[in-house]
């Protein structure tokens, strides 16, 4: 072994990532990967009609089939779930409906399941499928979620109406008051589209209950291996410790992958009910109708300013829907509480109404809650120019300054340790905002429509619930190698780079030697899983005090080994070594030995191992970072097109671990925002039908696409050991803000406004001929 | 047919892909399946130094063909090809799943325009989807491979 690399100020070096020499040779292992002996592979009947009732499904057919092992319905599986479907952390949360994994009753959306085939390979599984004969009266369905709070049809029937959930904090007549005399006010309703998480690897799992060693074996594409397990002792009644859930490679999540849906528990029951391996991998069509959906919201907002351009309050009313399963429903709370954002605003009145619909299940994706920031700074756009004042300009009035903070949010949260106004004003000093303004206006004179608008934000990292802590397990092996164990379930944030960095740097062992393990329960602490931008702050603060934990303990041994004070021992590039003598010094291996094989040598008293696992825990419910996009564009005035010209990030995520990954968080985020506000729209029809169920029709951002991102940075270090924030969410949260304020700038210019997302060509061109052009 | 020059002989059924074929025959799977309806490129592998769409052929129709996946890019001794080093040096990858098909598809472009222009790149990388990356780091790896 060798210890070359000094191994000092690895926390914040752009250092390459340890996961890329096997993902780039082909090398990876993701679900599709495993084989298992005699594994029988799965696939479900899906609904084609958004709603209607079984009358009978017809299996014999299917079952006779070369190749068919079984074909199975709710009548075989539903009896078998022994707990309720819901992922852990919704549980408490009243989740919908009946418990059951395949449609019995009614088809509530089309890409229900109702049966499953599993066959010895995939195609047969598949041509079986086709047998099925499901005969069903269809019913009117619940399509619209503006409509659905007074559709006399239920989507769930034992309910009372099609309401999930909802929140009033009311209008009080103060604000009330406020927003009907104050001197400039705006009010509009912002439409958001349905666009999706879309990993590029589909989900898929392989079950493996095993009767005669009464164990199941998991391997499946996730972000919560653990609570994988959790779910799977809890549907199928055995003990957790008879689960190893095991993720290997996952070809990204976004949100959708987080909570286990209906179709991996179907795959889990089947195999416990037939004792085999099944495999089921999903196809893209099912994936894109059937995975999870997102976004699908509307809110009304109406914000109020005095003479002096202080906004004194803000009146939301929202209603979003959550499809007919949702594995978490609605995030508005959250929007609700972070409404106000960067900005002083005293006054805040949220209403919500999340509603059931016949559609595709909601689930969490990449800032679930990011509406506040998309309607929020899309207001403040209409107020400003209401007011006759440049729309930066009245941010300038009313964001919150660094000697304005803790500030008490109107929902009684303090906000601090938060940049917003330094990271508006590196946004505008990057794209050169006033250099702009005065461009923009000769191009208006030559007939061009160029525009620059601003997404400013504060990212909220819940850290509620079992979001609060985090596990971190090192293990320094006898010849001074060291292994990581992780609860995490990373699925491309490079989170075994970022950790041996941390690691490295805070133990003083090589980056080299530095080995990171997640996704396996067999071998890791348990933890809730990767998501919720929390692999920086609490992941890595634990990382962090373990680190510090174990360096303790080897200063301790090398102190007593080379008879010198603690005080005087340095470690690093895997030596602990005298202050000033470097002869007198053990590498990493010597201690480590000692440790577990030479006990003798250790000070006396002294637990044996060199390994520790530390929790961290923060008492805080939430961490914040902050951010602020501009882009400015260019809309075609005959095509309706939008080409962006130029898309500024100035990012506050804390403590950098590595810029590449905070970089490549940053940019992955706002070019799915990106796709979102222009391109990507997943529809139904009015009969609940969806149109775009393929990648030639649901269209996601290329590389022709994209702007180059430029990226600024301003650190304000959390309060969390490491002073890492989260930065997994916030590039989908402000980009889709910045590009609709960037297309109305333009549009501005002659009187137009869209409100309604994507900003498609044909959206546009309508705007454009209201206006007569 | 030849996958990364070894000779295969083998008999498939009609309607076997080519990648499964060498996803479930040759044990290949760093070729990926995104769409398997030819829009997502990550089951992109050389065939006769071209790069094509693995979902959409049959295995059966390229009996004397020379294939080229993902594991036959890097050198025998594991080390990678100028394509994908760069792709680790400038951050072309996180959750890694497109990425067989995007190496692919870039050093059958670079091999064929050594020195191509900025628009020609975008063009060139439009046939495949990331999800992650935003292509920015893909973009400059490609850029940095062709000396720009
Ligand atoms: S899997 Fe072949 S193009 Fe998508
Ligand atoms: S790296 Fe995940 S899809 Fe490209």
């Amino acid at each position: 072994m060798t210890f070359a690399a000094a191994s000092s100020r690895l926390v914040g070096s752009r250092i390459n990532r340890k996961e890329d020499p096997r993902l780039l040779t082909g090398r990876g292992r993701y679900v599709d990967d495993v084989v298992v002996p005699d594994m029988l592979n799965a696939a479900f009947a899906r609904s084609d009609i958004a709603r209607g009732r079984i009358v009978s499904i017809e299996t014999t057919a299917a079952a006779a089939a070369p190749g068919v092992v079984a074909v199975l319905t709710g009548t075989d599986l539903n009896p078998l779930l022994a707990g309720p479907i819901a992922a852990t952390p919704t549980l408490g949360m009243g989740s919908p409906g009946p418990h059951k994994v395949l449609a019995d009753d009614e088809v509530r959306y089309v890409g229900d399941p109702y049966a499953m085939v599993v066959a010895r390979s995939r195609a047969e599984a598949e041509d079986a499928v086709e047998l099925i004969e499901l005969d069903v009266e269809s019913l009117v369905p619940v399509a619209d979620y503006t409509t659905a709070l007074l559709s006399d049809e239920r989507v769930h029937p034992q309910l009372e109406d099609n309401r999930a959930g909802g929140m009033v904090q009311p209008l009080d007549d103060e604000l009330r008051t406020l927003l009907e005399s104050a001197p400039y006010s705006a009010t509009d309703t912002f439409v958001q589209n349905r666009y999706l998480a879309v990993p590029m690897e589909t989900r898929g799992i392989v079950a493996w209950w095993d009767p005669g060693r009464m164990s199941f074996d998991i391997w499946v594409s996730t972000q919560s291996p653990h609570d994988v397990r959790t779910v799977t002792a809890r549907v199928t009644g055995v003990s957790e410790n008879q689960v190893r859930v095991q993720m290997g490679d996952v070809g990204g999540g976004f949100g959708q992958k987080a909570y286990l849906a209906r179709d991996e528990q179907i795959v889990i029951l089947a195999s416990y009910h037939l004792g085999c391996p099944v495999k089921w991998i999903e196809d893209r069509r099912e994936n894109l109708v059937a995975a999870t959906s997102s976004r699908a919201e509307r809110a009304t907002v109406s914000i109020a300013a005095d003479q002096l351009g202080n906004i004194l309050g803000v009146r939301v009313d929202h209603i979003d829907e959550v499809g007919a399963y949702p594995m978490a429903g609605s995030a508005a709370m959250m929007g609700a509480v972070i409404f106000t954002g960067p900005y002083r605003i005293p006054k805040l009145s949220f209403s919500t109404d999340s509603v059931y619909t016949n559609t595709c299940s909601r689930a969490p994706y990449r800032g679930p809650w990011q509406i506040e920031t998309y309607v929020r700074e899309q207001a403040v756009d209409s107020l400003a120019r209401n007011m006759g004042l440049d729309p930066i300009e009245l941010r300038r009035r009313n964001v919150l300054q660094r000697d304005q903070l803790p500030y008490l949010l109107p929902i009684g949260l303090s906000l601090d340790h938060v940049s917003p106004a330094e990271t508006l004003e590196q946004a505008a000093a990057m794209i050169d905002y006033d250099g702009f303004r005065a461009w923009q206006r000769q191009e208006f004179a030559a007939g061009r429509l160029v525009g620059v608008g601003i997404g400013l934000y504060i990212e909220p990292q819940s850290a509620m619930g079992p979001y609060a802590a985090e596990p971190a397990h090192i293990r320094i092996q006898p010849d001074g190698s060291t292994d990581v164990y992780l609860g995490s379930g990373s699925h491309g944030q490079g989170i075994e780079t970022t950790t041996a960095q941390i690691v490295s740097e805070n133990v003083g062992v090589p980056f080299d030697t530095v080995k990171v393990h997640q996704g396996d329960t067999g071998t890791t602490p348990y933890a809730f899983g990767t998501g919720g931008s929390r692999s920086g702050p609490i992941l890595g603060a634990a990382i962090q005090l373990a680190a510090r934990d174990l360096r303790s303990k080897i200063v301790e041994i090398a102190a007593h080994q080379l008879e010198a004070s603690p005080d005087d021992i340095e470690v690093t590039g895997g030596v602990a070594a005298v202050r000033g003598t470097p002869t007198r010094a053990r590498t990493i291996g010597e201690i480590s030995r000692s440790a577990y094989l030479d006990l003798g040598a250790l000070p006396p008293g002294m637990e044996p191992g060199l390994e520790t696992l530390k929790r961290y825990k923060t008492d805080m419910p939430f961490l914040f970072s902050n951010a602020c996009h501009m882009c400015t564009v260019e809309v075609d005035g005959s095509t309706g097109s939008v080409r962006i010209l130029r898309f500024v990030v100035s990012e506050d995520c804390g403590v950098m671990i590595n810029p590449s990954v905070v970089e490549g968080q940053i940019a992955g985020g706002a070019v799915q925002g990106i796709g979102g506000a222009l391109l990507e729209d997943f529809i139904y029809d009015a009969d609940g039908n969806p149109l775009t169920t393929t990648f030639l029709d649901y269209l996601l951002p290329t590389a022709s696409d994209v702007p180059q991102i430029e990226y600024g940075h301003v650190e304000t270090p959390a309060t969390t050991p490491g002073g890492f924030k989260g930065v997994g969410e916030g590039g989908a949260i402000g980009a889709p803000a910045a590009v609709a304020n960037a297309v109305n700038d333009a549009l501005h210019l002659v009187g137009a406004r869209v409100r309604e997302a994507p900003f498609s060509p044909a959206r546009i061109v309508e705007a454009l001929e209201a206006v007569g052009r | 047919m030849a996958v990364n020059g070894i000779p295969r002989t083998a008999s498939v059924e009609d309607r076997r892909t080519l990648a499964e074929f060498l996803r479930e025959q040759c044990g290949l799977t760093g070729t990926h399946l995104g769409c398997e309806h030819g829009v997502c490129g990550a089951c992109t592998v050389l065939l006769d130094g071209g790069a094509v769409r693995s979902c959409l052929l049959f295995a059966a129709q390229l009996q004397d063909a020379e294939v080229t996946t993902i594991e036959g890019l890097s050198a025998e001794d594991g080390s990678l090809s100028p394509v994908q080093q760069a792709f680790a040096d400038h951050h072309g990858l996180q959750c890694g799943f497109c990425t067989p098909g995007f190496v692919v598809s870039v050093t059958a472009f670079l091999s064929s325009n050594p020195a191509p222009t900025d628009g020609e790149i975008a063009h060139a990388l439009s046939g495949n989807l990331c999800r992650c990356t935003g292509y920015q780091g893909i973009i400059a790896a490609v850029k940095a491979v062709a000396g720009r």
